[in-house]
């Protein structure tokens, strides 16, 4: 059976085992995976519907007592796949710290202020041209103890589904010109500098709502389809 | 075309946005995927995680995602009718403190094999956690099943590794099956690159 689902493609991925981040060397697999064909259970997913998300759950700012201390921010994006075609009515949730560097988490113990106006959780579907957007606060650094004076670049959690349980990502969007990329064994496990920009947002004056918020641009590009010879006689 | 965006890993804070129960955001996936109605025989699946060195990790996050009890997923590339729109096939679990995860769901029918055939019942498992740069993929398969023999799956992975993928019965419990999960190292569990 041909595949659905490209596999060259996830040469783009970090390996399981990056030195440098040490949590890694415990936790990657030491045995080969074992490649197996993409049947039925691989190329079917979970499906939802524009149901599954609130409106406000887009908009971090909202549903406390006041607004978060930080920059507002906008980002806002199209989910595509390999193709460059738009991934529709895909759920994205995204999770972050506060303007300070602290996750409101009981395990984080930065000692930065929390924010009680600011859980730092949001999620929203994608609409029939892949595009999202949330509104929230831009995250700060935050300390880590992976080795001595270790910090990690600002950056919001999304994780995303696609249309089959094969094109499932999670991934970490850092913000341009962030001073600790250089330092940080999680943004570096990804060996390809081109690959690593791609987890990078741009700037975007044209998302910027003049008096109110900066604007972000971060397109995500999910696992695409399987480009054979076959797959293209049938086009 | 366009090139893929990278993995990252979900970090020791993932609850906050997957499993947010904690924090005050609302929880759209949990850990029960069989409400009452639901056809086919309940079954409850717990393990535990453990890294290489034997810890178990309080921090990870398993996925599942497998077939209703007639062996059909409701995903438009099956394609076949299912008999309850409720069952959506899914599930989340968080470890707790001591690395432990739980599902109650139905017992997944045998699934359409490649070529012809069937698949035996399976559960298709993503586990998250700090420490993973990316998904880890493997399925949870039911010891004693007599599919398992002919399954084109089990039959790519080494007959001395295949236990590692066999949710074993709790006979003190009926219906609950035990699946460990060892990230690295010895017994380590088998995981797949599809």
């Amino acid at each position: 059976m041909d595949d659905t689902y490209s596999r060259a493609s996830a040469a783009a991925d970090p390996p399981y085992l990056a030195a440098d981040y040490l949590s890694t060397r415990t936790r990657a697999p030491s045995r080969p995976l074992i490649v197996i064909p993409q049947t039925l259970s691989e190329i079917t997913g979970p499906v939802y519907g524009h149901s599954d998300a609130l409106p406000s759950e887009a908009d971090l700012t909202s549903g406390h007592a006041g607004e978060p201390l930080g920059e507002r921010i906008i980002v806002k994006g199209r989910v595509l796949d390999e193709a460059g075609r738009p991934v529709p009515n895909t759920l994205i949730e995204i999770w972050q710290c506060n303007a300070a560097g602290r996750y409101i988490h009981v395990v984080d113990q930065h000692p930065a202020p929390l924010d009680p106006n600011f859980t730092g959780a949001g999620r929203c579907v994608t609409d029939a041209d892949g595009g999202y957007a949330f509104i929230t606060i831009k995250p700060g650094a935050y300390p880590w103890r992976n080795h001595a004076n270790a910090w990690r670049p600002a950056h919001i959690h999304f994780s995303l589904f696609g249309p089959s349980f094969l094109t499932r990502l999670v991934t970490q969007m850092y913000f341009p010109g962030d001073p600790l990329f250089a330092f940080d064994p999680i943004f570096n496990a990804v060996s390809d500098a081109n690959a690593r920009q791609r987890m990078v947002c741009q700037f975007d004056l044209a998302t910027t709502r003049p008096e109110w918020a900066l604007g972000y641009r971060f397109d995500i590009v999910l696992r695409g389809p399987n480009a054979t010879p076959r797959d293209r006689d049938h086009v | 075309m366009s090139e893929r965006t990278p993995s990252q890993t979900v970090g020791p804070f993932l609850h906050i946005g997957l499993a947010p129960a904690d924090y005050n955001f609302r929880v759209l996936f949990g850990s029960s995927l069989a409400g009452p109605g639901v056809a086919g025989v309940p079954i409850e699946i717990e393990g535990a995680i453990r890294d290489g060195e034997g810890n178990v990790l309080p921090d990870a996050l398993v996925e599942i995602w497998q077939a209703d009890s007639d062996g059909r997923y409701p995903h438009p590339a099956d394609g076949r009718p299912v008999r309850s729109n409720s069952f959506r096939g899914f599930g989340r679990a968080a470890t707790d403190a001591a690395g432990q995860f739980h599902f109650a769901t139905v017992k997944p029918g045998a699934v359409p094999a490649p070529g012809g055939g069937l698949q035996a019942p399976h559960i298709n498992v993503g586990i998250f956690a700090r420490g993973l740069l990316k998904r880890l993929f493997t399925r949870i398969y039911f010891a004693g099943e007599a599919l398992n023999a002919g399954d084109p799956i089990l039959a790519l992975v080494p007959e001395d590794r295949r236990h590692t993928l066999m949710a074993q019965p709790d006979t003190t419990h009926p219906g609950r099956f035990r699946f460990d999960i060892r990230l690295q190292g010895a017994d380590e569990t088998v995981f797949f690159d599809a």
